[in-house]
């Protein structure tokens, strides 16, 4: 497109470079905040679902020679069928059963990745065809802010947020709260399968260790950092979260370290991370808004 | 083959069933998975290996040493990462804590030793003994007596003294046992020492037995371990021995009858089907909410 010749020359190919994988950390990192930060169900393989999206787009435009947008959403779709597929057992139980089921499924899906013929096994699939670009990456990532600002406003997501603050009162509510919790997990793996895909499509070259439990924990981190359930926080997190490791060499050096004690540490001071649970909607009001009152405040 | 299959699967499943005691009894009490349970299996295994290598002890001073050392350790988890959260925040947080912790402690593990394995100094000379047509190995000899008295006595101690009573009221309602003049923190301390150094005995055993440690070895262990956790009921003790051995053989039987590609892959399959046909569990009771 015109723009990205136009940025191209004057931005950097490294902050260009930069810049893209952030958009593509914000559409993954806004997929693990539906289902974990706003419906408060834990999920540990996003890059497993990543994975899935990455490598159907991936073999759906080398192998089947289809076009980028079809590819994009074959992908997406794909990981929303398998989080539909491993949530619904798992998401009708009580309790944390999710975070071991997805860590379990990841590893499988890793496993079936590297022993997989037309994915290219353990050394990885190379020659995808280069279509993502900055400009589709942002257009994509604005699109997925606003659908998922409209979601989160809407009865849907009000019902998500209600899962994660009390299950029991929710169902009393009239929630169907096992629908609505595979419901969360289908549409963050969507989000995953689809940022898996823009992946496989910018870096051309994709291989089964990409996708390990280590990526996973990175959007969980992101999504923690910035604020569980928070677009505005998650979109920060994920901001700092991919700049820090480029432009700190010591975070890279420790980053898993650095991760691992920054997950403490948020649980015990910050539970809801640094933007807990800050929404478009309140900053419009603080700032923009005309105060109204009604006799429900 | 089979027998010699079913006791290779024995062997392993009593080290998966001493990891998988720990995740029951810490979920029993208080609903957290302990994700770092499988890091604390590993700094086990790698304080045995401190222990033989460096003082040159023999296996049962090293055990016990280790068992000693994640004992120590995991107190310290429980006060440092999951006591400031308790009661304050949701389970989900904990979890997070917990996931913290782990990734924490493997890679501070891999800062010291580097990601390769370890291998261990040759300790026992390991005799093979056979009986028909069965061929048994001192070692595994040694790790299911060793497994099976540390689950005789665990089950003494929580029938038999005072503190298991504790235990065992603190996980039928914490608040009510602490309204009973149990100090319910310094059980959930003694109940992660406990788990923590069961942990490490399978962490110090399975060392010998695969003669090989490295510092994410916890991750893999603990999640089958959990799995067995669930198998059997999590949240009871004589499921999660159960469990173990169950998945042990199973895991074992897998490799040797259908292939060995997909050898992590069963323990995860097994713990899907369970959560789909039976949620409870081979021994677990069916859980009814509470509002």
């Amino acid at each position: 497109m015109v723009m990205d010749a136009v940025l191209s020359q004057y931005i950097d190919a490294y902050y260009l470079h930069i810049m893209v994988l952030i958009g593509i950390n914000i559409i993954l990192a806004l997929g693990l905040n539906i289902t974990t930060g706003v419906t408060g169900q834990l999920s540990m393989g996003h890059a497993g679902f990543m994975s899935i999206g990455a490598y159907t787009a991936a073999i759906m435009s080398i192998h089947l020679g289809m076009p980028f947008w079809a590819a994009l959403l074959g992908g997406a779709t794909a990981a929303a069928g398998f989080g539909f597929l491993l949530g619904l057992p798992t998401l009708r139980l009580e309790g944390d059963y999710l975070a071991m089921v997805t860590i379990g499924f990841a590893e499988i899906i890793r496993v079936f990745f590297l022993n997989f013929e037309p994915g290219g096994k353990a050394v990885g699939l190379s020659g995808i065809p280069e279509h993502t670009t900055f400009s589709l990456v942002w257009l994509l990532a604005i699109i997925v802010i606003v659908l998922n600002v409209k979601l989160l406003n809407s009865r849907i997501g009000r019902s998500f947020y209600a899962i994660r603050e009390n299950e029991i009162a929710a169902e009393a509510a009239g929630i169907n709260t096992t629908r609505l919790k595979v419901l969360s997990f289908m549409v963050g793996s969507f989000l995953a399968g689809l940022g898996g895909g823009l992946y496989a499509h910018y870096m051309t070259y994709i291989a089964p260790q990409d996708f390990g439990f280590m990526k996973s924990i990175e959007f969980l981190n992101m999504v923690v950092l910035g604020g569980m359930g928070s677009i505005p926080g998650t979109i920060l997190g994920t901001v700092v979260l991919t700049i820090a490791p480029e432009m700190l060499r010591i975070v890279a050096e420790y980053r898993l370290l650095f991760y691992g004690g920054m997950l403490v540490l948020l649980m015990i001071f910050r539970p809801n991370g640094l933007l807990g649970d800050v929404r478009w909607y309140d900053i419009k009001k603080r700032w923009f808004g005309k105060e109204v009152k009604t006799w429900e405040s | 083959m089979f027998i010699e299959q079913l006791v290779n699967g024995l062997t392993l499943g009593s080290t998966y069933a001493l990891i998988a005691l720990g995740y029951t009894m810490v979920y029993g009490i208080i609903q957290l998975i302990n994700f770092a349970h499988g890091e604390i299996y590993m700094f086990g295994a790698f304080a045995g290996l401190l222990l033989v290598s460096v003082f040159g002890v023999n296996i049962f001073i090293a055990l016990i040493g280790a068992m000693l050392f994640c004992m120590l350790l995991g107190m310290l988890i429980e006060r440092v990462a999951y006591r400031p959260i308790r009661g304050k925040s949701s389970r989900l947080s904990a979890l997070i804590s917990a996931i913290g912790v782990s990734i924490f402690l493997s890679t501070l593990m891999a800062l010291f030793r580097g990601t390769n394995t370890t291998r261990y100094p040759e300790i026992i000379t390991i005799h093979t003994y056979h009986l028909g047509s069965l061929d048994l190995s001192s070692l595994q000899i040694i790790i299911l007596v060793v497994s099976a008295l540390l689950m005789v006595g665990l089950q003494l101690m929580i029938h038999k003294t005072r503190m298991g009573k504790a235990m065992r009221a603190c996980s039928q309602d914490l608040d009510a046992a602490s309204l009973m003049g149990i100090n319910a923190n310094r059980i959930i301390s003694y109940t992660f020492a406990i788990g923590s150094a069961l942990a490490a005995a399978g962490g110090v055993m399975v060392g010998i037995y695969y003669n090989a440690v490295w510092p994410y070895m916890g991750m893999m262990a603990g999640l089958k371990a959990f799995s067995a956790a669930v198998l059997g009921g999590i949240g009871s003790i004589p499921g999660a021995m159960i469990g173990g051995l169950t998945l042990g053989v199973l895991e074992i039987l897998g490799v040797a009858y259908l292939s060995s590609s997909y050898k992590d892959a069963i323990a995860f399959g097994i713990l899907i089907l369970v959560l789909i046909l039976r949620p409870q569990g081979i021994m677990g009771k069916k859980i009814t909410k509470k509002v």
